[in-house]
């Protein structure tokens, strides 16, 4: 396969499933914010701009945090690269390059996407239209997940597609985590309260896994678990141990034609994936959870890095 | 001046016979159908991203060449006759480029004038002496056909360069089996939509002397904001090659590569959608982004063909045009099947002369130009225009040829008014490959939708049809 091909194939499945995250850090936000458990509301939005590593950027443009201010830079600003309208802007760009790489199926969910988003006037944006559109994202993008998955033949196209969105996964899921280190609770009394409370929650809603906590820990929301289930959980696709054991699958793949492509990359991935698999929670929590988060954000960053230069990016 | 023409359905006697299906058609579906259906076309041709880029305008990037529903039709016989025609056009064509760049015979026996082609920017002197695989330049050429009457045809221009609208011809098919799907189910309409696989045997017949084994083909493109880039990706996908832009490809040791993520891999055939100009900065443009440093010496080294050949342009040039029948004459040693029109060459002053003099009623094309861009409709012209072509005539002659207008013939098209003839033209793709010539039975007919235009071009806001050849007589 082309460089130029899989590098786009990659971008393209990484900006689909940021859409994805964005989308679901703005439902998260606007859930904790009409639930009214925090006194200082602006808090939310804070943190869902905090996860999505858009802090600098949103302050050179915005003076103040709030939720209009959020909303329309995660949302729509095209001026920041990792906005919703942004990434299906680029994702669509990319599909483009690369459209004799994709399935019918593909093109047409990217492209009806990209023409669908022109029925969304960021102007007239309410609670409800907000809350259409958040869900519209996570349809399509959901569509695109399913369609590529379904229809595309399995060789280089698919790994590349597939480790895309998996690395991007990985960076977001320990982001949305190490962002709970971030929000500064109002009162240190606070801590294990109510305010407390809510914002484990709004986590595992923003990974959609409400009800996968309950299935798999039958508790009350617990700091130490929902951690568990992000970083160590092999069930849950959405967990750092998940993300790369699909990352290093890919790898392996890929390699498998050309061991000595890319010796470095594989590397990182498995001692990565090797760390997590056998990772225990109370270790992580006894050393540091910001501090591991941080270590996976770094390596995964050098992984990617690594993944472009062995195969010509 | 158009009222006068030839209309393909209405004849003096009623419909025309070859338009019998589509009369019947048209008169069984009520207008707010054929309405609805357009839209539904251009859906559909949005869904597919079947765009066009338009450089000199403003907004919207991606534009939809309107498509008319009612199709052009022509019947097996009058195909016959232009396929026939076009096989020996182009056949003298590739001859006449192929004696330019060797022993020049048709500029020494004075057939052809030796300034008009050694002085000619499109003329490629880094092209002499190079023996190109089956002696094939122009292996995709567009041949624009007009037709002003039931048996007359004129060619109107050759293009033999890179000429464009293929897909087009094959998706106005499909979304015309899409929308009517009864319409064709009696087979009476020869198929179009195995153009791609007769590309891809074309390519292949034509790999360079190098090569072993199956020869490797690409599609180079300029990227996603060149104005045909969907053809280029719908060719590609069509024929599973490689579309690759000009950093994916490199040169080294004389031996052309695509970067993959398996490291290099050889490249054989080239089907280039860029001008000579960008394909290598080294010998041509140096300030091109779009090329392959050093492809040019490949190419002499025998390691890669390029579809089309470096310098297969000289044979498009307007005035070079005028002297097609004499190289059918000169190589074939046959009569042209098919009609020129009558051309003033403006570098003959005698010519001049009669074209200032009659420039109202002539249309004055610049030699170099495509597109429909740089040229003067006289009966459509200002006051302002007419005066700014005589001076740019009085200056630049050599830049310049002048025709008749001709009556172009009309097909019914379904526009604001409702159903109303629009005049149109034909662009047949011709395939030589070392082995044959192949032609998929049609081609892209061009319309211009504003009523009494003459200019069908699409960056001039002309339209497309889906074009017929009725398989079997009648």
């Amino acid at each position: 396969m082309l460089a130029r091909t899989a590098e786009s194939l990659f971008w393209l499945a990484r900006y689909l499933e940021r859409a994805d995250y964005v989308a679901r850090l703005l439902q998260g936000a606007a859930h904790m914010s009409a639930a009214r458990v925090d006194a200082d509301r602006s808090s939310e939005w804070e943190s869902a701009i905090l996860a999505s590593g858009a802090e600098n950027a949103f302050s050179a443009r915005h003076a103040l945090v709030s939720a209009p201010a959020v909303i329309d830079y995660l949302a729509f600003d095209t001026s920041n690269p990792s906005s919703i309208v942004s990434c299906i802007e680029t994702a669509r760009r990319n599909a483009r390059t690369v459209r004799t790489a994709l399935t019918a199926d593909m093109w047409d969910a990217i492209n009806s996407t990209w023409l669908e988003l022109r029925n969304f006037d960021p102007e007239q944006m309410d609670d409800d239209r907000l809350a259409a559109f958040l869900d519209w994202v996570k349809a399509r993008t959901g569509l695109f997940h399913g369609v590529y998955a379904s229809t595309m033949l399995r060789n280089d196209g698919f790994y590349f597609t597939r480790l895309g969105q998996f690395l991007e996964r990985a960076d977001n899921s320990a982001r949305l985590l190490d962002v709970k280190y971030h929000v500064r609770l109002p009162h240190a009394e606070d801590v294990g309260g109510l305010v407390d409370y809510y914002q484990w929650l709004a986590i595992l809603r923003v990974v959609g896994a409400r009800r996968a906590y309950r299935v798999l820990f039958k508790a009350k929301v617990a700091p130490i678990h929902v951690a568990e289930l992000i970083i160590l959980r092999p069930e849950f696709p959405r967990s750092l141990v998940f993300c790369f054991e699909q990352i290093t699958t890919q790898l392996d793949r890929i390699n498998g034609q050309d061991p000595q492509r890319s010796a470095e990359g594989k590397r990182l991935a498995h001692s990565l994936y090797a760390q997590l698999r056998f990772g225990r929670i109370d270790h992580i929590f006894n050393s540091g959870l910001h501090e591991y988060l941080s270590d996976v954000i770094v390596r995964s960053d050098e992984l990617g890095l690594e993944i472009a230069k062995g195969y010509l990016f | 001046m158009s009222a006068a023409g030839f209309d393909e359905m209405q004849g003096p006697d009623g419909t025309r016979a070859p338009y019998a299906l589509v009369d019947a058609w048209l008169k069984s579906l009520p207008r707010e159908q054929l309405a609805l259906k357009r839209r539904e076309a251009e859906g559909l041709f949005r869904r597919i991203g079947i765009t066009f880029a338009v450089y000199t305008e403003g907004g919207d990037p991606e534009r939809l060449i309107p498509f008319d529903l009612i199709p052009r039709v022509l019947a097996q016989a009058e195909w016959q006759r232009l396929k026939l025609g076009l096989e020996q056009r182009v056949k003298a064509l590739n001859a006449f480029i192929h004696d330019v760049y060797h022993n020049r015979e048709i500029l020494r026996a004075g057939r052809v004038p030796e300034s008009l082609i050694l002085n000619n920017p499109q003329f490629r002197p880094e092209m002499a002496g190079l023996d190109l695989p089956g002696h094939i330049y122009s292996h995709i050429a567009g041949i624009d056909m007009v037709r002003t009457g039931p048996d007359e045809y004129y060619v109107l221009e050759d293009n033999c360069r890179t000429p464009s609208g293929v897909s087009y011809m094959v998706e106005n098919r499909e979304v015309m089996l899409r929308l009517f799907p009864d319409l064709f189910r009696r087979g009476l309409v020869a198929p179009v939509a195995h153009y791609p696989d007769e590309l891809l045997e074309t390519l292949r017949s034509v790999p360079p002397p190098n090569c072993r084994g199956e020869p490797t083909v690409v599609l180079l493109t300029a990227g996603i904001h060149n104005s045909a880039y969907y053809e280029h990706a719908f060719l590609a996908d069509e024929m599973g090659i490689e579309l690759v832009e000009g950093a994916d490809l490199l040169v080294k040791n004389d031996i052309c590569y695509m970067r993959t993520t398996r490291g290099l891999a050889r490249v054989d055939v080239i089907y280039r959608r860029i001008d000579d100009d960008f394909l290598d900065p080294l010998v041509f443009n140096p300030e091109s982004m779009l090329g392959v440093p050093g492809l040019y010496f490949a190419y002499r080294a025998g390691n890669v063909n390029l579809a089309n050949a470096i310098g297969a342009g000289i044979a498009d040039d307007k005035a070079v045009y005028i002297h097609v029948p004499e190289m059918i004459r000169f190589y074939l040693g046959e009569q042209p099947l098919l009609s020129n029109v009558p051309t003033f060459d403006c570098r003959n002053p005698d010519e001049l002369q009669h074209v200032l003099a009659n420039l109202k009623d002539l249309v004055v094309k610049e030699v170099h130009g495509s597109g429909g861009y740089g040229m003067l409709v006289g009966p459509q012209a200002t006051r302002e225009q007419l005066a700014q072509f005589t001076a740019l005539l009085k200056s630049r002659p050599y830049d310049y040829i002048a025709q008749p207008t001709l009556a172009l013939s009309t097909v019914p098209t379904f526009v604001e008014q409702g159903i109303a003839p629009r005049h149109v033209d034909l662009r047949p793709f011709v395939l030589s490959g070392g082995d044959r010539i192949r032609i998929v039975p049609g081609g892209l007919t061009r319309v211009a939708l504003r009523e009494g235009s003459l200019v069908v071009n699409s960056s001039q806001g002309g339209g497309t049809k889906d074009t017929w050849v009725l398989e079997g007589p009648g």
